[in-house]
């Protein structure tokens, strides 16, 4: 039997068997787990929620190919639950209810407000599960020889079992299970190829130490056989400082800002918890984080010094044809290259015929032609193969590709569900609907959220487009959600209009500009054209600081919230007791 | 305020919280948007074993700094909570 299916039967199975435990009884259990779940265990839940499908798989690849110039990812998106926690969390939780639009609506007493935010919070959850189911489209259609969109179809089976059923209580405990299986699968194979370049058990050691058996540092000697073969260096970047900074922050805020991410602080007992929680959420995710960068720079090396100038050997009767070119003195291509190339991920095209396969950069001293396509993803993928790991280690990666997958489509499935059965159904059409009612509106959602996500993930099967549209996410969550929680708890003054002119002034600038310049006319754009020379990454963070600036003037000229309103802010800001303050909590009492 | 010993000092409580907030948040610039990107080139002079150091900070150290500061703010507040009186 395959390795791969043993690993990914053992944990479907094993996240169903959480599943059928971990039932919810209540909207409580369903939206926030019963506020009941242990800060170490939040922490864990958190990671893996926040680590998608590209986290697991491309990062790496990623820093692989753009060096320096990666590290926007790496701080990008760590730095945001600094955040989140000294600046959001444990506010949140002590304002005591279910979901991000619930907080921008009772802090701002206007169901405008309220549906502004849950326009935001469906346009970022959506576009950001599209790129997680088609992820576990291709990991089934790749690795389990079913077609693409019967994989979806599992996937979408999988976590309706668990999202429908256990909402976020069921979430919760299988994400926990789904990070062990993913930080497992990463780490492990990071260790062996670390051992196998720098000689140094731990990847953040050999990230910084010499090459195995010479002289000079891993990091230094990439740069140079980089360079020389024509590629950008690894250690610093063309793009501007400039352009570095505003991406940097757009992820940064976007982090902050994207309410699956929020509503996970929601689900702890109290506001300590809540920041304790943000820390070791960071701690689980810096464990993949900080390897992530070392695993990139060990393959790119070692791809390069197994396949640059290698005699092509075809994956057909490998065996004998690799024999056959070391007999005539010649270096064979390796095997990890001809198992990998009926994926596709990998490819050779022999535009010289010379049989040898070259890998160039743009800027070639020797003018020939880059010979050799690697998939990002291949980074990742191949390393147990590459560090000649045992069989059931490439299984293992697979599954824990697909643990990161589902958790994060889970996560967001939470959100899509509460917005539609609680933030539309329950605070703003029918008011009085009862607690069971809305638990089973909620599951309904829920399901009818799977169903849409799976054809969402068919849909955009083309990942180029994916990629295009995560820009936006992060964008608009910087630009429209996070400004108006910022303020909301640390301005008093900031008042309903200031809100909504400031949600619409984040919403609709940053949509325009990255539709722009990923979707539309300007795709073909050279920097110089850009607002700034900022990209499309990075605009969220420019148009962030419009939008604060438009909420603050636009709230001093119109008047102060009232007292109510001012009592809840003063209030949230405080751990302990929570009261009722009048118009604010007179749609909904808060929870303790 | 004329509290009696035992009640909580909720005027005292939040000013040092925005204090730390503010200090906290000035070291997450520094490590991150300064020795990461804008102090780089200057910092890439200097090594950590054989990575130069803005290099490594964009890469690697912003990430370890990020978690020291969580887990500092949470002890602080404990602490600024117990001095204030405020149970959470």
């Amino acid at each position: 039997m395959d390795w791969t299916l043993i690993w990914v039967l053992g944990t479907f199975g094993l996240y169903i068997g959480i599943a059928l435990w971990a039932r919810a009884g209540s909207t409580n259990d369903f939206y926030v787990a019963g506020h009941g779940v242990h800060p170490v265990v939040n922490g864990m839940a958190t990671a893996a929620d926040w680590m998608s499908a590209a986290s697991f798989l491309s990062m790496a690849g990623l820093i692989a190919g753009m060096g320096y110039g990666g590290s926007v990812y790496l701080m990008g998106w760590t730095g945001g639950y600094v955040l989140l926690a000294l600046l959001l969390a444990p506010f949140l939780r002590e304002f005591g209810k279910f979901t991000v639009p619930d907080f921008v609506g009772d802090r701002y007493y206007s169901n405008t407000a309220r549906l502004v935010a849950v326009v935001c919070a469906l346009f970022v959850s959506f576009t950001y599960i599209a790129g997680q189911m088609s992820g576990v489209g291709i990991a089934f259609s790749r690795f389990l020889g079913v077609d693409f969109n019967t994989g979806i179809f599992f996937g979408m089976a999988i976590v309706f079992v668990y999202a429908v059923l256990g909402g976020m209580k069921g979430v919760t405990y299988t994400q926990v299970a789904q990070y062990v299986v993913l930080i497992f699968a990463y780490t492990v194979p990071a260790i062996f190829i670390s051992l196998m370049i720098t000689d140094n058990p731990i990847p953040q050691l050999g990230f910084i130490g010499n090459i195995k058996g010479e002289d000079i540092s891993m990091l230094q000697k990439l740069d140079e056989t980089v360079k020389g073969l024509g590629f950008e260096s690894y250690l610093a970047s063309t793009k501007t400082s400039f352009d570095i900074f505003c991406i940097t922050a757009a992820l940064m805020f976007g982090t902050a800002g994207l309410p699956h991410v929020i509503i996970r602080f929601f689900t702890v007992p109290n506001a300590a918890d809540a920041r304790l929680s943000a820390g070791w959420a960071l701690v689980f995710i810096a464990i993949l984080y900080t390897v992530a960068p070392a695993v990139g720079a060990f393959a790119r090396h070692n791809i390069i010094e197994s396949v640059n100038e290698t005699t092509y050997v075809p994956a057909a009767d490998y065996a004998a044809g690799s024999q056959r070119v070391s007999e005539a003195g010649e270096s064979p291509s390796p095997a990890w290259f001809a198992n990998w190339e009926s994926t596709g991920l990998v490819a050779f095209d022999d535009k010289n015929g010379d049989g040898q396969m070259q890998i160039r950069g743009p800027a070639a001293p020797d003018g020939l032609e880059n010979e050799v396509t690697i998939n990002n993803d291949i980074y990742v993928l191949a390393n147990p193969e590459i560090a000649q790991l045992p069989e059931w280690v490439i299984g293992l990666v697979v599954a824990g590709g697909l643990a990161a997958a589902l958790s994060t489509a889970a996560g967001l499935l939470m959100v899509i569900s509460s917005a539609i059965s609680h933030d539309l159904c329950r605070r703003t059409f029918f008011k009085n609907m009862s607690d069971k009612t809305e638990l089973r509106v909620a599951r309904v959602a829920a399901a009818g959220a799977v169903i849409a996500a799976g054809f969402m993930g068919i849909y955009s099967a083309d990942l180029a487009f994916v990629a295009q549209v995560v820009a936006f996410a992060f964008g608009l969550a910087a630009a429209s959600l996070f400004p108006v929680i910022l303020l909301g708890i640390f301005w008093k003054r900031m008042n309903r209009e200031g809100a909504i002119a400031s949600m619409l002034t984040g919403l609709i600038p940053t949509f325009a500009y990255i539709w722009h310049f990923k979707l539309g006319a300007g795709k073909t754009a050279t920097p110089d054209q850009w607002f700034l020379g900022v990209s499309p990454e990075g605009i969220g963070f420019v148009v962030m600081i419009l939008s604060m600036a438009v909420g603050i003037a636009v709230s001093l000229a119109t008047k102060p919230p009232p007292q109510d309103i001012q009592d809840l802010v003063e209030d949230i800001r405080i751990p302990g007791k929570r009261r009722s303050h009048g118009i604010a909590d007179s749609g909904m009492a808060p929870v303790d | 305020m004329a509290d009696a010993p035992e009640s909580p000092d909720r005027k005292g409580y939040w000013p040092e919280v925005i204090r730390l907030t503010l200090t906290l948040l000035a070291i997450w610039f520094l490590v991150s948007f300064g020795a990461g990107i804008l102090l780089r080139e200057f910092l890439d002079q200097f090594h950590i074993g054989g990575a130069p150091l803005g290099f490594w900070f964009a890469q690697n150290g912003s990430i370890y700094v990020f978690v020291a500061l969580i887990f500092y703010y949470c002890a602080a507040m404990n602490r600024l909570e117990k001095k204030y009186r405020i149970e959470g």
